[in-house]
């Protein structure tokens, strides 16, 4: 990475009051002196659970909303500079878009907003709808789209105009699986074209799959900043095991207890340390073992145990050193 | 600055045919084909001056209704359903988004409008007037209804900039109400010389659109011609007011947190 080079995104003591209840109103931090940049060029995941701040962030990150305090800037521009927007793409949070208009309408209204010409709009427009997989669904007014595809159409309009700078507000969110995978290869194919991605999410394998740092946020403050294997580290890892107990025999004791029975089939998760012992154990009592596989916990997972344990917590500090 | 307030004018405009706004061209053909029937039957020499009346109504009431009642949504829809957003995040200042949604409502209106002066002219046809000179008064009674709907439509974004739709329409209906008594309002100030009261009405009276002079309704009925001077002065201070209208509803909304 060029030393030189002016970060993609540089976020500067970011604070954020909004005003809580209707008679007395008073006003809550929502976001605590957040700092951190995003160099040009990388994929960076912007982590927490929800409520944690991230949609708060990129709305004064794109002047939706406006900072109590601190500023940022997208390459050397300030957020306030209106010609900012040309060098970024925005997808927001559960997108809605004109519902009277058919996607091939909406993302021809957006381009008019960037200098093309007729001819070179209709070809992007085309292009990217291609990109998002809608070209068949082009002429089909948005009333009638699913989650999803209002989704893809959002993740549409945030690149079309070619931004060196994409952000996306909870991208995988509400897609299925092949969806999911989708975006994770536009994401991919953006930073292959030398661009940066900034996303938020609070699924932790997103996170692992795609970025090459990751930001912790968590109640409005900046719990440490990494590459995401520094976060996979400290996740306490544990083990889940599926098998079929043998018609007659009991389980032993210490698994007995612990096992949840789905119809003729039983469930455990131990500890990976503990993962041979268990299995040996269910060896002596000849059960049928289905499957072994390692437990993800999601963020939500993850954060309740930063907000009860130490270990956890200890593990953050060193990740922000 | 066009390139951005085009488009999203357009898009309001769009909006408003694809939801069916002009659907209420239908009722004034009703209305239009009622009224030249009806008069035609009993045809003691008024027609045109009934016709005209009832038209120009028309026209102004329609149009009034449509400029408040999506006056007072057209931004705050866009903010409720969370379409500003992916907007906004496109280089365009929100000054020229007000002003494009505020274009776009007016050329919805101008070709409503548009449409129900034709209607207007066929009824008037069918009742057997022949056009003449004078008939141009009917037409800057029609631009005059045109300047009165892009102040109530000024009225209703500068509102719906900080408050609900349905506070907007109050307060828009409200002001319209007293702008066109205005002048009576004054003239009760003036007779109880209570120079408290007096303060009062004449205050509402400067601050107040006084719509009252944008009515040449009957001007036009009669056949009368409207004086060069009035069209100007409705035309300047139509502009002004919009102006000032659309400078505070900025100054308002580019400082605004969408939710
Ligand atoms: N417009 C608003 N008014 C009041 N509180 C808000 C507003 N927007 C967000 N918040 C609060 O700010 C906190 C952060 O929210 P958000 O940024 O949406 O979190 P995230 O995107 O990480 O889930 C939440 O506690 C939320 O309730
Ligand atoms: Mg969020």
């Amino acid at each position: 990475m060029n030393a030189m080079s002016t970060p993609a995104i540089e976020i500067l003591g970011l604070t954020k009051d909004f005003p809580v209840g209707f008679w007395r109103p008073r006003m809550r931090r929502s976001l605590d002196s957040l700092s951190f940049q995003v160099d040009e060029g990388e994929v960076f995941g912007f982590l927490g659970p929800n409520g944690a701040g991230k949609t708060t962030t990129m709305k004064l990150l794109m002047g939706l909303i406006f900072p109590t305090s601190g500023t940022a800037r997208v390459r050397g521009r300030s957020i306030d500079d209106v010609e900012m927007h040309r060098e970024i793409g925005y997808l927001p949070e559960q997108p809605y878009f004109y519902d009277y208009l058919t996607a091939r309408e909406l993302l021809d209204y957006y381009a008019r907003f960037s200098n093309y010409s007729a001819a070179e709009r209709r070809e992007r427009v085309e292009k990217f709808l291609e990109r998002v997989g809608l070209a068949a669904a082009g002429d089909v007014q948005l009333r009638k789209f699913s989650k999803g595809m209002l989704q893809r159409a959002g993740i549409a309009q945030a690149i079309l105009h070619d931004p060196p700078v994409v952000i996306l507000d909870e991208p995988m969110s509400g897609l299925d699986p092949v969806g999911r995978r989708e975006v994770r290869d536009i994401i991919l194919e953006l930073k292959k074209q030398g661009r940066t991605v900034f996303f938020s999410t609070h699924i932790l394998s997103d996170a692992e799959m795609l970025c090459d740092r990751v930001a912790v946020l968590a109640g409005g403050k900046l719990q440490g900043v990494g590459a995401p294997g520094a976060i996979v580290a400290i996740k306490a890892p544990a083990m889940e095991i599926l098998f079929e107990a043998r018609e007659g025999r009991a389980l032993p004791a210490g698994l007995a207890e612990r096992a949840t029975r789905i119809g003729g089939r039983c469930r455990v998760e131990v500890p990976e340390e503990g993962l041979y012992a268990a299995l040996e154990q269910l060896r002596g009592c000849e059960a049928r073992i289905l499957s072994v596989s390692p437990v993800h916990p999601t963020l939500e997972d993850y954060f309740f145990r930063l907000v009860g344990g130490t270990a956890v917590s200890r593990g953050l500090e060193e990740i922000s050193r | 600055m066009s390139a951005t307030v085009g488009p999203v004018a357009i898009n309001t405009f769009r909006e408003a045919v694809r939801d069916r706004v002009l659907y209420n061209l239908v009722l004034f053909a009703l209305l239009m084909i009622g009224a030249a029937i009806l008069v035609g039957e009993i045809s003691i020499g008024i027609e045109r001056l009934v016709i005209i009346n009832l038209g120009l109504t028309a026209i102004s009431v329609f149009g009034l209704v449509m400029a408040i009642f999506i006056g007072v949504g057209l931004v705050y829809k866009e903010i409720e359903k969370r379409t500003l957003y992916s907007l906004l995040a496109k280089p365009i200042r929100r000054w020229e988004f007000l002003v494009g949604k505020y274009a776009g409502l007016l050329l919805t209106l101008a070709v409503n409008t548009a449409f129900m002066t034709l209607g207007l002219a066929a009824a008037l046809f069918y009742v057997g007037w022949r056009f003449e000179r004078s008939d141009t008064s009917i037409l800057v009674a029609i631009y005059f209804i045109l300047l009165e709907f892009a102040l109530v439509t000024a009225l209703a974004l500068f509102f719906s900039c900080f408050t609900t739709p349905m506070l907007s329409t109050l307060y828009t209906l409200g002001i319209y109400i007293t702008g066109v008594f205005a002048d009576d309002i004054r003239a009760v100030g003036d007779f109880t010389r209570n120079p408290a009261v007096l303060g009062v009405t004449r205050a509402i009276y400067y601050v107040v659109p006084n719509f009252h002079n944008f009515n040449a309704i009957s001007m036009a009925a009669h056949g009368n011609a409207i004086p060069f001077t009035l069209f100007w002065q409705n035309t300047l201070y139509a502009a002004l007011y919009v102006a000032v209208l659309l400078l505070a509803a900025s100054a308002v909304f580019s400082r605004r947190n969408l939710k």
